[in-house]
């Protein structure tokens, strides 16, 4: 609750320093300020310290699980201001707003991570889309960037109709919003129900980008600025994940064996469609988005298997995926050539980068020592441990070898070609952010247990 | 009148929205047939409100069973008003770049 309330307070704070400050940096010093404290107040929720008692009648539950995720996202974005902040400020004349905006997207993760009814998690999901339908158009007279957003808003309000459409059915068969009061057992499906659900897998597959309803994501990553596409394809995308399985744990858990084999159809469309996609990409940016596609397809393997371990594996992945995606995003937005050529010869100019981008690169491919290995090793375990469809296991090993190739492209550029100095400028502090964040990538790939011990709680 | 026609007036105008969103080409027209999916819900949601009230009230008329629905209602309404602000705002700034409205253009950005 802490965080659901104070993120949209600062929100409304950071449209004020807008209109009260001249100067544009300000706006990111309180925005960075305001992300430590809110991971402060996380934090204290997580002691036991409640700063709000609000009666929300079993609409919100504020789980462990919830909490640890939440304090993922708001470290990760921490890393995104410090690295990006910056950039973010030089999209449009009204840096303040885009603060703002982050935060509301902030309170929607908040209620999404907790909801415990279908209202909860329809609004928390349009706090988190409505936004993002502004931040994508935000390069106002790049037709790229309008092209993105009106796609995005199309894509993304009819996938709320869908949804809606299968939160009314839900309700028409059993005659409650509650998650847990549906009683959606084996013995009792009837029509209704099931198009209920297939129309809420629809819609937020459509949210999460899986195949076959991805087809907007790369338009959309690669159109809008680079900055909000670091945010979208990592923050965002792993939010969307947390409502999608929670959902499907406390709606549907007990008809698990109904839809199993539909979402291990769509978790194998994903990884192979997104992989082998990915493989055929010449831009930096739009090979990261169909990547997102592909690591969307491993996070899949969390909702299909509905298991500890895939929760588990879930808050690992959060954190193994969006640490290094923000990482090379930073990079890449201070790049003047986004294919893969423009990083040819990076090493011998940036020595330091080059090595960070590897390290983050590996974490992506799923190396060993790096956070992205135990990501991938949990979701794997998961689905083995679900004991059906061990062919989908199978899939998901294939799949991890194919993305080493495209991974390594850019490592086998920045350290094997001869090329041009990019002549990108990066500050000290810019450089020991990235440090600190490539160590995060390494410690969570030597020892995730840290994190993985505070679900404990 | 039986449920049933609620239900098939509302999965009526909802089909009419999909394949409008489907097959039209105009942002705005797309638009209007999301708007035409969002109100079917509100029609259903709202029946079905009256449904499980109906079946309640037999035991106890003072019940409040299936208020909740018609809660939702508003919420729904308030959440696509937000989307209009943002989704109009959207195709105005699309309109003052390319003079159109036209969802063909999109096609552009897969290269």
């Amino acid at each position: 609750m802490n965080v659901i309330i104070l993120s949209a307070i600062l929100g409304v704070i950071m449209m004020y320093t807008g209109v009260m400050s001249k100067n544009k940096s300000t706006a990111r010093y309180v925005a960075t300020a305001g992300i430590l404290a809110l991971i402060g107040a996380n934090w204290l929720e997580f002691a036991g310290v409640n700063f709000f008692n609000i009666d929300t009648r079993g609409m919100l539950e504020f789980t462990s699980f919830g909490l640890v995720f939440n304090l993922i996202i708001l470290v990760c974005t921490l890393v995104y201001f410090l690295l990006s902040g910056k950039d973010l400020e030089e999209v449009g004349a009204n840096a303040a707003d885009y603060f703002a905006l982050i935060f509301f997207i902030l309170t929607g993760i908040a209620i999404v991570s907790a909801f415990k009814t279908m209202l909860m998690l329809f609004i928390g999901i349009e706090i988190i889309s409505i936004p993002l339908y502004i931040l994508a158009g935000s390069d106002k007279k790049n037709l790229r960037s309008n092209e993105a957003a009106l796609k995005y808003f199309l894509m993304g309000s009819f996938s709320t109709g869908l949804m809606l459409m299968g939160i009314a059915l839900l309700y028409g068969a059993t005659g409650t919003f509650y998650t847990d009061g549906m009683y959606l057992g084996l013995g009792n499906i009837t029509v209704m129900k099931m198009a209920g659900l297939v129309l809420l897998m629809i819609s937020l597959g459509f949210k999460v980008s899986a195949v076959p309803f991805h087809f907007w994501t790369p338009d959309v990553y690669d159109g809008s600025p680079t900055v909000f596409t670091s945010f979208m394809a990592t923050i965002v995308k792993a939010a969307f994940f947390i409502a999608f399985l929670l959902l499907f744990e406390n709606a549907f858990g007990r008809m698990h064996s109904e839809w199993q084999f539909a979402m291990a159809l769509i978790t194998a469309a994903t990884l192979i469609i997104g992989n082998i996609t990915a493989v055929f990409q010449q831009s930096v940016k739009r090979m990261l988005a169909y990547s997102s596609i592909a690591q969307a397809g491993f996070m899949l393997l969390a909702i299909f298997a509905l298991n500890n371990i895939g929760k588990q594996g879930l808050i690992l992945y959060t954190a193994a995926y969006s640490l290094p995606t923000i990482g090379i995003f930073a990079v890449l937005m201070r790049m003047k050539d986004y294919t893969y050529e423009g990083f040819n010869g990076f090493a011998k100019h940036q020595p330091l980068l080059a090595a960070l981008l590897a390290v983050f690169l590996f974490s992506l491919a799923g190396i060993p020592l790096t956070g992205g290995f135990f990501a991938k090793y949990y979701m794997l375990v998961a689905a083995m441990k679900n004991g059906a469809m061990f062919w989908l296991v199978i899939i998901g090993v294939c799949c991890a070898a194919i993305s080493v190739y495209y991974y390594f492209r850019i490592i086998q550029a920045m350290y094997f070609r001869e090329g041009a100095d990019p002549g990108i400028q990066v500050s000290e502090g810019f450089k020991t952010v990235l440090v600190l964040t490539a160590v995060l990538v390494i410690i969570l790939g030597v020892h995730p247990d840290w994190l993985l011990h505070l679900l404990d709680n | 009148m039986p449920i049933n026609y609620y239900i098939f007036l509302a999965i009526t105008l909802f089909c009419i929205g999909i394949v409008g969103v489907l097959t039209r080409r105009n942002a705005i027209i797309i638009f209007m047939c999301i708007e035409l999916m969002l109100n079917a819900v509100n029609i259903l949601l709202v029946a079905f409100s009256k449904m499980h009230y109906l079946a309640a009230a037999t035991a106890n008329p003072a019940t409040n069973v299936g208020s909740e629905a018609q809660l939702f209602v508003f919420f729904i309404m308030v959440v696509a008003a937000a989307e209009v602000t943002v989704g109009l705002a959207i195709i105005v700034m699309m309109y003052r770049n390319i003079h159109s409205v036209d969802i063909n253009f999109l096609n552009r950005l897969k290269h």
